[in-house]
């Protein structure tokens, strides 16, 4: 007699299912801030592919001088999605998803404080994304044709600036409030206490975004009277995408370029407080995207008028050339303490140090575009000192998942297969801007727009868009690489690094509450204390 | 794992308190931000065509002079709240709140009116698209303020009395409000 057991089958799939649609529901309920990090990171690192596609697309746009590639039409359209994307999709989300995985365990937190706004800041983000990139696409967005999509993006792009906003304030209130005992402010690592100024940074600058967006959708649903319609909203909302403004959200890449610098060099850093300060100088620029007064297309709202000479040269001195030095101050201690010993080679280092490197290219690229009589006010050179941050950021960006992945699944990624990455990420950079600085010498306007692409010209914008395409290449290849190794890599130990900081005391992967005991620190680098052959004083 | 000496668990360091600052902060930048472009563009305009009000269109001076009359009982109120709950006295601390709550709820009454007198049409220009975009965020501000008296009142009254902290930082965002009233007021109904 054969006995054919249906049942037998059918119960372990159902019971399947229901572990997969829990497993869901704990990931979208979630308030650990290391899932929601987690999640930030990957939406974000899934739509630098899709901008990074955009741009090449732009890019052969600009190569191609025989025929249009694109519909007029949606040009605009595509360097607005260009433009919001990168920096709102991207830069900022990856920076803030860090720092909302990181930066509890930094401080000897058990969690994030207040966990349901950091959730709930990153589903309004996430939504928001989701509306931007639907309107835009449903010809919206700046410039667009069909009036309710251009109001959609309006207010989408409000709820995706409050989430942004939300989870800045979750993270800040934990810097400040929920550090581990004895870790009084100058003992708080050098990446927090850059997450920390950019935080503050964010709450300064954003919410002036938002009131200009509230202002051009109730203008531009009622009348289109004040603030010039759909053809203008970048004028009013542009800074915000532009320098100064990005380095700020740029800023936690110093902060993890300083703290791998002193893990590499296995030292402290030396001169913390200046590079606390240099981080301050830096956040300066919070306030020059706000109220600076210059040119070029993306319009600053808010002029001072202090009379010529001092408009002139005071906004550039405080919020072009402060963040400038800043950067400066902190590259230039971190080469200190590489000088000072035999650094250790490692990825996250690569990473750290290509990316902060480029983006304070990025910094002083705005800082000469701003000059006038370099003359090129009004070309890509602009957007050239723009992708140096914004790709600069998403480079550290990898190198901090790389560094802080360990910690987060309990596996680490290879490192001879990962430090191509980083070289072949950095080539990226390099050739998706530096082309656009030598093309802004030579007059090409910034944007897309009927212009003579021929000659040279041809060469830059072939050569950016080849680096456009390297760059989603080194995504796309980390991103597969991180996949394989934090699911199925080999273990890491609870300092793979032989690190410095708090988050490393715990278990690899950190529990839900991430410490199983709360500890006392006595100085900035408590784990180095615990270590043999240490140098140089705590603080 | 390496042994770093343990601590007994940390002292709460007014979480709640700093979170409400930062949010404060947030939302000072964002009226600021707003009434710096109305300034602007009213500057623009009285510059381009010589007005910025429209025609016909006049503001109800007394009612905007309660609104701001208003916010003087809401931060004694408020602060009230404060006083009581650190002396553990459950009913002042709610009666407080709710007062804070009712005056919250005659701005926005007020508001209502100074919209009903004035009559401003929505799609005829600047000022009017502006006007409704700054009154209408203020008045979202307090509608905010409202729910959180209404939420530290639960709080509190529902036995949580050594939760003082979110009473201050309930006085402070009210504190924010008027200031932000004030600023507003001064602006949009006096300069006009």
């Amino acid at each position: 007699m054969t006995t054919i057991d249906t049942h037998a089958s059918a119960a372990p799939a159902s019971a399947d299912a229901g572990r997969s649609l829990a497993t869901i529901a704990a990931w979208v309920t979630t308030t650990d801030h290391k899932r929601l990090g987690r999640m930030y990171i990957a939406v974000a690192l899934l739509a630098m592919v899709a901008v990074g596609a955009i741009a090449v697309i732009l890019g052969i746009e600009r190569s191609d001088t025989g025929t249009a590639f694109i519909d007029a039409g949606a040009l605009s359209q595509l360097f607005s999605a260009y433009r919001v994307g990168l920096t709102f999709c991207v830069l900022v989300p990856l920076m803030v998803g860090i720092a909302l995985a990181v930066v509890p365990l930094q401080v000897g937190a058990r969690a994030v404080a207040f966990p349901r706004l950091a959730a709930a800041g990153f589903w309004s983000w996430a939504l928001g994304t989701d509306l931007v990139i639907l309107s835009i696409a449903l010809n919206g967005g700046p410039g667009g044709g069909e009036p309710r999509m251009v109001g959609m993006f309006l207010s989408a792009h409000i709820l995706l600036v409050l989430g942004l906003l939300a989870t800045a304030v979750s993270i800040a209130t934990t810097i400040l409030t929920t550090r581990a005992p004895g870790m009084n402010m100058r003992r708080v690592p050098l990446f927090s206490f850059s997450v920390l100024i950019s935080m503050l940074g964010l709450i300064i600058a954003l919410p002036v975004l938002i009131g200009a967006l509230i202002y051009n959708y109730v203008d531009y649903r009622y009348g289109r009277a004040g603030f010039g319609g759909n053809q203008a909203i970048l004028g009013w909302v542009g800074y915000a995408f532009t320098q100064p403004l990005t380095a700020v959200y740029a800023l936690p890449v110093f902060g993890f370029a300083a703290e791998t610098i002193a893990v590499a060099s296995r030292k402290r850093m030396p001169m913390r407080g200046v590079v606390f300060a240099g981080f301050g100088l830096i956040g300066v620029a919070s306030f020059g995207g706000v109220i600076q007064s210059a040119a070029g297309v993306p319009r600053n709202i808010v002029d001072v008028s202090l009379g010529s000479a001092l408009n002139d040269i005071l906004p550039f001195a405080l919020f072009n050339l402060l963040p400038v030095l800043g950067a400066f101050v902190v590259l230039a201690i971190g080469g200190l303490a590489l000088s000072s010993g035999r650094p250790r080679i490692t990825a996250p280092f690569l990473f750290g140090f290509f990316g902060a490197g480029l983006v304070f290219v990025g910094i002083f690229a705005n800082a000469v575009y701003q000059i006038g009589d370099a003359r090129v006010t009004g070309t890509v050179f602009e957007e050239a000192s723009w992708l140096y941050v914004a790709y600069g950021s998403v480079l550290s960006g990898l190198g901090a998942i790389a560094y802080w992945g360990p910690k987060l699944t309990g596996r680490i990624m290879p490192m001879k297969q990962t430090v191509p990455l980083a070289l072949l990420g950095a080539l990226g950079v390099v050739l998706s801007s530096l082309p656009y600085i030598v093309a802004g010498f030579a007059k090409q306007p910034a944007g897309v727009v009927e212009f003579d692409y021929s000659g040279p010209q041809a060469l830059w914008n072939m050569l950016s868009t080849a680096g456009h395409a390297l760059m989603v290449l080194t995504v796309v290849a980390f991103v597969g690489l991180a996949l394989r190794s934090f699911t199925k890599g080999d273990m890491a130990g609870d300092d793979p690094f032989d690190a410095h900081t708090l988050e490393w005391a715990t278990v690899s992967p950190a529990p839900e509450a991430n410490f199983s005991e709360v500890f006392v620190v006595m100085s900035a680098e408590p784990l180095l204390d615990l270590k043999p052959a240490t140098a140089g004083s705590s603080v | 794992m390496l042994a770093l000496p343990a601590a007994p668990a940390p002292a709460a360091r007014r979480q709640i308190f700093v979170g409400t600052a930062l949010a404060c902060v947030a939302a000072a930048m964002l009226i600021g931000g707003m009434l710096a472009l109305w300034m602007r563009l009213r500057t623009d305009s009285l510059a381009a065509v010589g007005t910025w009000m429209p025609k016909g269109v006049s503001v109800p001076e007394v009612a905007t002079n309660v609104m701001l009359m208003a916010f003087l009982p809401i931060c004694i109120f408020a602060q009230w709240a404060v006083y009581s709950a650190r002396r553990d006295d459950r009913a002042h601390t709610g009666v407080a709140l709710f007062l804070v709550a009712l005056l919250g709820l005659a701005v926005v009454n007020a508001q209502a009116f100074v919209y009903a007198t004035m009559q401003v049409p929505a799609r005829s220009g600047a000022f009017n698209t502006m006007f409704y975009a700054l009154t209408g965020t203020f008045i979202a501000l307090v509608v905010i303020g409202m729910v959180f008296s209404v939420v530290t009142a639960f709080r509190y009254l529902g036995g949580r009395t050594s939760d003082r902290e979110i009473v201050s930082a309930h006085a402070m965002y009210w504190y924010f409000l008027s200031a932000a009233f004030t600023a507003l007021w001064l602006v949009v109904y006096v300069t006009k």
